[in-house]
């Protein structure tokens, strides 16, 4: 099914055993469909509905995909300041948001939960749902638009979005810097913490990676204080195709996020051995696992969702306490959406 | 069985309130207009007081309100007749503070002050600064998803909590969200943020702590009109500065404040604070650009704080207005409704233009940067029909709002006050997937009945 419209979306909910939605396909482990699962392709659902810059709020269909957002938002000097990972892959909104991912750039003012301000979504009785709303701030009703984050479709399919969006700085810069040894890396972007940077990334064993953003009339001086402040790190050419590349995530054969703290690091350091990344000082990894990796973390209970390869199980621990079940019940109470 | 009896059961006396005297403090928040008697409050001092308190509400049947100080503006702590109060203000310890992490653990009556004060030696602050901070609980916060000043550029409540430990009104402890910014799986605290304590009461909060920015340059620009220091807000967002604050004031306001705490404002219709903030090279680089903006928007006077005693008093009158209104009416309404940033010079001449067919004075404190209005409606209670007056006339503003593609609060909740307009921003399908949210977590409706939802 490709609905083309809200109402054919409702139509396919209604219709339907159990649906797994689908978009850009750029998170095959969420949205390839399994046994018995209809798959509902969201693609043909897309457009940006209302974009006013001075507002620093758009509104779009939830099968857009990122990337034209961006294209649109950079004509008027701005971004998604959550820099949404895959969107050079074909990443739409509503994948982004209900896999719940934002890129290395969250460092500087939030992730997609910070971002988001109102969703419709069909629900799982195909009824169609509205909450938040498409201004800045707004504290009326339930916030199920926060909810829809990382819910992966349990709760419904999204059809339609709004954010909030900030400036592009006028000028960036992006320092490297190579150490030795792990607990060098931490320490250094311990110190980094307190700094307004773009980004603050790890890439193991031991290299930093700082972005800063801001007037071109600053930035000199900042790279100065910065460089200062670590005791070296070279200034990289290519600083904007550098965070595009990142953001890629181009790990396999799982491509897995783990959510992660900075005191956590060298404990997932230890267990983690393929191509990875940590982003916005230490808070999330995305990490490229074997499978027998993967059980490990299973097996040492650490939380994390698996976002490419074939895998029965991507969310991990699957969510099952008492409110997550009444809500489900309460917004899918015939179980047609499954979670991960 | 008898409800006070099994409240004895859980508290001593002293921690549990029956007395006529003692329940009138707790009558009414903040919004005074309503009144209601409950048949008891409690103070516990433990998670495990709230949980025995909420599941033997459950199992008699009996409406229960958290409470925190209090303070809400829109009636979301208002007792149900005949029900408990739980009032959390002696759950007040910060649990844990690691400046590593950046996170602090507190109780639910933790003032939201206090925070930065215990992370103020580490260079570590909390950001959600409702001019109610120095009174208004975290937890308090958290279930109105406050805000404050700062929002255009660190968000709400919501954006700055990061875990809860729940117990749901079902009686049942969970735990959502975690220690970090980043998770997996759905954003269940999401959820529970802004639900005005209708699924349940927060025994625990995780916040996340921010690095105090190095330098503040903070403005204070004097124009001839409203609508000229909204348009300096937009020429400001249009030249892509994003300041950490940028609030106005208009005559009324401006005359409270200065009779209240002597700000030393100058003679103004409408003052603009524009506050930068970050690192020290940026933040000097931005002033450059602020001052070129501000000089091109036609300002007449403009005042930079030097120093932080100065930056201080230009707040100060600013945090004092609403309280400082009362000193120009005996009674007031505080509205927070939101609107579109380029539709706010369209609302004030509305509001004006309401203010005097109704023959209410209004005054405007606003958080300009997120079309976050604020006027309050000054009105005598004791002059017959002046408070419905009062009411109609807030309520004529709310729908504005709504008309306007806005919101019918940026902050406040809607509480019991606005629960006729909720209904009116939102479909019943909307309204209705809520509510079904709402009842499989309390089938009862016991916590916080009566509010938020238009039929109670
Ligand atoms: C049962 C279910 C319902 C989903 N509902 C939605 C939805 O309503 N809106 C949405 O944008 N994304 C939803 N997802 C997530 C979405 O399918 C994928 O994110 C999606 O395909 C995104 O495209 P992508 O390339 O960005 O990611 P993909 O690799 O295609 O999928 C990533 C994850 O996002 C889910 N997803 C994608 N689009 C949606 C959507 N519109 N609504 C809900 N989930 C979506 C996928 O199922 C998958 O879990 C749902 C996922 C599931 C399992
Ligand atoms: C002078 C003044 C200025 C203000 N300025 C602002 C402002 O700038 N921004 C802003 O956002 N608000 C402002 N407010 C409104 C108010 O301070 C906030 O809404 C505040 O968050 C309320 O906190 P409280 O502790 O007083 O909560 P209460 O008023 O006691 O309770 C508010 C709501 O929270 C619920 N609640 C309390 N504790 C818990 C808990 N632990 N778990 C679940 N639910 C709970 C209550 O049931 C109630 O629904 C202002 C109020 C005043 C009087």
């Amino acid at each position: 099914m490709r609905p083309r419209s809200v109402e054919e979306v409702q139509e396919a909910v209604r219709q339907a055993g159990r649906l797994r939605v689908q978009a850009g396909g750029t998170k095959p482990a969420l949205s390839a469909p399994r046994e018995g699962e209809e798959v509902l392709d969201l693609s043909g659902l897309r457009g940006v509905l209302e974009y006013a810059p001075e507002e620093f709020v758009f509104t779009a269909l939830a099968g857009t995909p990122v990337a034209e957002v961006e294209a649109l938002l950079r004509a008027h000097g701005q971004h998604l300041p959550f820099h949404p990972p895959l969107a050079h892959e074909g990443a739409t909104l509503g994948g982004t948001v209900a896999a719940g991912l934002s890129g290395p750039l969250r460092h500087r003012f939030g992730g997609v939960r910070d971002f988001i301000l109102g969703v419709r979504f069909v629900d799982g009785e195909g009824r169609l749902v509205r909450a938040g709303g498409k201004v800045v701030k707004n504290a009326a009703g339930f916030g199920f638009h926060r909810l829809m984050v990382g819910s992966l479709g349990a709760f419904g399919v999204m059809v339609e979005l709004s954010f909030k969006v900030f400036p592009y700085p006028r000028s960036t810069a992006t320092l490297r810097l190579a150490l030795g040894r792990l607990e060098e890396a931490l320490e250094r972007m311990e110190r980094l913490l307190a700094l307004d940077l773009m980004a603050l990334d790890l890439e193991p064993p031991a290299t930093l990676w700082v972005r800063l953003g801001g007037l071109p009339e600053s930035l000199p001086l900042r790279v100065e204080r910065l460089q200062a402040l670590l005791g070296g790190g070279e200034v990289v050419e290519e600083d904007e195709a550098y965070w595009e590349e990142a953001r890629r995530l181009a790990y396999g054969p799982l491509l897995v996020k783990i959510p992660a703290k900075l005191p956590e690091i060298p404990r997932l350091e230890a267990l983690l051995a393929g191509p990875r990344r940590y982003i916005a000082g230490g808070e999330a990894v995305y990490a490229g696992l074997e499978p027998e990796e993967r059980e490990r973390l299973k097996a040492l209970g650490v939380p994390h969702l698996v976002l490419k390869g074939e895998v029965p199980d991507p969310l991990f621990p699957p969510p099952q306490d008492p409110f997550f079940l009444k809500v489900k019940r309460a917004l899918d109470p015939r179980g047609r959406f499954p979670l991960s | 069985m008898d409800p006070l009896k099994a409240l004895r059961a859980i508290y001593p006396p002293s921690r549990l309130l029956t007395r006529e005297a003692e329940l009138v403090p707790y009558e009414s928040d903040a919004l005074t207009a309503y009144r209601a008697r409950p048949l008891a409050v409690v103070l516990p001092e433990t998670e495990e007081e709230v949980v025995r308190t909420v599941r033997l509400c459950r199992e008699l049947g009996l409406p229960f309100v958290a409470r925190g100080s209090g303070t809400s503006l829109s009636g979301g702590s208002l007792p149900v007749e005949g029900g408990v109060v739980i009032a959390l203000n002696r759950m007040n310890r910060i649990l844990r503070l690691d400046p590593v992490r950046r996170i602090a653990v507190v109780e639910p009556g933790v003032v939201n002050l206090e925070v930065s004060k215990a992370a103020f030696p580490y260079g570590l602050y909390y950001a959600p600064d409702p001019s109610s901070q120095p009174v208004s609980t975290i937890g308090g916060n958290l279930a109105f998803n406050s805000g404050g000043a700062h929002c255009l550029r660190y968000g709400m409540t919501a954006n700055h909590v990061l875990g809860a430990k729940v117990v749901l009104a079902t009686g049942e402890v969970v735990h959502l969200g975690g220690e970090g910014l980043e998770g997996v799986g759905p954003d269940l605290l999401g959820l529970f943020v802004g639900s005005e304590g209708l699924l349940g009461i927060a025994l625990q909060v995780t916040l996340r702590l921010l690095p105090r920015p190095e330098r503040y340059h903070t403005l204070l620009a004097a124009y001839e009109t409203l609508e000229g220091a909204g348009e300096a807000v937009s020429r400001v967002i249009g030249a892509g500065l994003l300041p950490g604050a940028m609030e106005i004031m208009d005559r009324l306001a401006i005359e409270a404040a200065e009779a209240a705490v002597g700000a030393g404002y100058p003679q103004a219709e409408a003052l603009l604070i524009v506050e930068l903030e970050g690192e020290a090279p940026e933040v000097e680089a931005e002033a450059r650009l602020l001052e070129e903006v501000i000089a091109q928007s036609g300002a007449y006077e403009v005042r930079v704080a030097r120093t932080e005693e100065e930056r201080q008093r230009i707040w100060k009158g600013r945090k004092a207005a609403f309280s400082a209104v009362g000193r120009l009416s005996p009674d007031y309404l505080v509205q927070d409704g939101v609107v579109p940033r380029s539709r706010l010079g369209e609302a004030l001449r509305e509001i004006q233009r309401l203010s005097q067919a109704y023959g209410l004075r209004v005054a405007n404190v606003f958080h300009a940067g997120d079309g976050n209005l604020h006027p309050l409606v000054l009105y005598d209670g004791k002059k017959p029909g002046e408070l419905e007056r009062a009411e109609a006339l807030a309520g004529e503003i709310l729908r504005l709002c709504i008309r306007l593609g806005g919101s019918v609060t940026g902050e406040h909740g809607v509480g019991m006050e606005k629960r006729a307009y909720l209904a009116e921003m939102f479909s019943p399908q909307d309204l209705e997937a809520m509510e079904r949210v709402r009842l499989e977590v309390d089938p009862g409706r016991l916590a916080n009945r009566g509010k938020v939802f238009p039929g109670g």
